[in-house]
């Protein structure tokens, strides 16, 4: 007999679950879907791959969904009451990273917004969002919206991402024209004969692009993609890996309710006049963090032993004093050694500053660094 | 080579006499994934049964590994420092951890045998 309330909610499934399956992965539960954390070459190999080759990773557990309005400044002064970014000014198949914050200023999510490319769809905004935060997100969305602008949910778009230094070349093969976007735009084409949005852009710190497209299509595309040499399966584990590498904010380690864009350092993505008119929720903060600085901050930090910090290691001084938290650490395979993000009081942020990381009882001496710990090769155009 | 044993955490023992050499399984690497950095114990150091001898990282995470049965460390592998990776190409063999000079060998009885870990294997699975 099963007590109703202790029966846990079965995983969900995307639509290339079984493929992952007869690949071999190891599947684990992840913000409520069963996922691939590897496949059978394991971490390392896929990490060293995608930093050579191309990444192919599943990533249809994220939330896509559209916002539709009369016309583009409407639909994205309707987004602005949510975002600190500048959507107003987002050209045709722009992309732009922003975040939904509360009235405090803390992150709720981070998020992809894309401007429509197609002049017949002008008022079309895509915005894709963290899988553990979609149901919040949607309904923040749907609460805060006003009633002339529609949110369609994409419940049945799977999204592929393909990363790496031979993404551009592969994909080009499908979408003509891919490997002459320019970074974070994005478009609808035809892979192949079949519909997709694609997008130049991705979360590994290499060249890559996003590919959304209908559930019932995305195994076909999957295959073909796979069906090049260059091109290889990668899970989660790997995902992870290669963007702590690449200095970025991971929502539920650097990024959460109680942090600031400033604090998490991505006040990159409020442009100027967004920092000038305010007009979106947390602006008090913002605007004090802005001419104050933040009292925390996030840092990249370079353990000087093999020995890697997690998530949750006290960060101290010298002489012993707590001043963060470790958010995000392993072992980078590129930098071939361990490395890790925290948040440490802003007096004891600045770069070269030494420190005590706290594993295991051990003060680890670690050394705070610019990020990214692998420099960043997007394709600027 | 002595007989091996092994524990529900996944760690062997190989009987070598009185003192006893400690590693993780080949199963036990396997649920890992690409182990890169190993911390052992200080030759010399007295371990209870039970107590945390090692740790072990991979990519994603640490593990502790536990003393089998007490002991005194004679010797740690040191060549896994610089390749850790050995413990996922030979966990059993050249990927070792700690050799032990065991206080008390009635613990050993305690342990599963080859066959009786392949057993526990296959229930866990």
């Amino acid at each position: 007999m099963s007590e109703p309330e202790t029966t846990p909610i079965p995983l969900r499934h995307t639509p290339l679950h079984d493929r992952h399956v007869s690949l071999g992965a190891r599947m684990v539960g992840f913000a409520g879907y069963d996922m691939p954390v590897q496949y059978k070459e394991g971490i390392l190999a896929e990490h060293l791959w995608t930093r050579a080759h191309a990444g192919l990773f599943d990533v249809s557990h994220m939330g896509q969904c559209f916002l539709i309005g009369p016309d583009h400044e409407t639909v994205a002064r309707a987004l602005e009451a949510l975002v600190p970014a500048d959507i107003v000014n987002l050209l045709p198949g722009q992309q732009r990273y922003s975040q939904f914050l509360n009235a405090e200023g803390g992150v709720m999510d981070d998020i992809m917004v894309t401007r429509s490319a197609d002049p017949a769809e002008d008022g079309t905004l895509m915005v894709v969002v963290n899988a553990g935060c979609k149901d919040t997100d949607f309904a923040h969305l749907k609460a805060h919206l006003p009633n002339h602008i529609k949110l369609i949910i994409a419940e049945h778009r799977a999204l592929l991402a393909l990363q790496g230094p031979e993404a551009a070349s592969v994909l080009a093969k499908h979408c003509a024209g891919a490997d002459s976007m320019a970074f974070m735009t994005g478009v609808s084409t035809l892979f192949d004969a079949i519909p997709v949005h694609i997008s130049r852009s991705g979360y590994s710190g290499e060249d890559g692009f996003e590919i959304s497209v209908s559930a019932a299509k995305v195994v076909v595309i999957n295959e073909r993609l796979l069906a090049h040499p260059e091109v290889k399966p990668i899970g989660l584990g790997a995902r992870d890996s290669l963007r702590l590498e690449a200095g970025l904010c991971l929502y539920g380690h650097e990024l959460d309710p109680t942090t600031s864009p400033f604090e998490a350092q991505i006040q990159w993505s409020i442009q100027k006049r967004r920092r000038q008119e305010g007009g979106f929720p947390g602006f008090e903060r913002i605007s004090r963090e802005l001419t104050e600085g933040p009292h925390r901050k996030r840092v990249g930090l370079l353990p000087e032993g093999r020995a890697p910090a997690r998530e949750g290691t006290e960060i101290t001084t010298l002489d012993g004093v707590k001043i963060g938290t470790v958010t995000s650490g392993g072992f980078g395979p590129t930098l071939n050694g361990p490395c890790a993000m925290g948040n440490v009081e802003t007096a004891h942020s600045a770069i070269g500053n030494k420190v005590y990381l706290m594993v295991r009882g051990n003060a680890m001496p670690a050394t705070i660094v610019a990020m990214p710990f692998v420099p960043h090769r997007f394709h600027r155009a | 080579m002595g007989e091996t044993k092994y524990t529900e955490d996944h760690e062997y023992i190989r009987i070598e006499g009185d003192v006893v050499v400690v590693g993780i399984s080949d199963y036990a690497q396997s649920q890992l994934g690409d182990v890169v950095f190993v911390e052992l114990p200080k030759a010399g150091k007295k371990l209870a049964k039970g107590e945390e001898a090692a740790v072990v990282e991979s990519v994603k995470a640490a593990s502790e590994v536990y003393a089998p049965v007490s002991g005194e460390v004679l010797e740690v592998n040191a060549a896994l420092e610089a390749q850790p990776g050995t413990i996922n190409e030979d966990p059993e063999g050249t990927g070792w951890f700690i050799k032990l000079k065991l206080s008390d060998a009635s613990e050993l009885s305690g342990l599963m045998s080859e066959a009786d870990y392949k057993t526990y294997l296959a229930s866990i699975h």
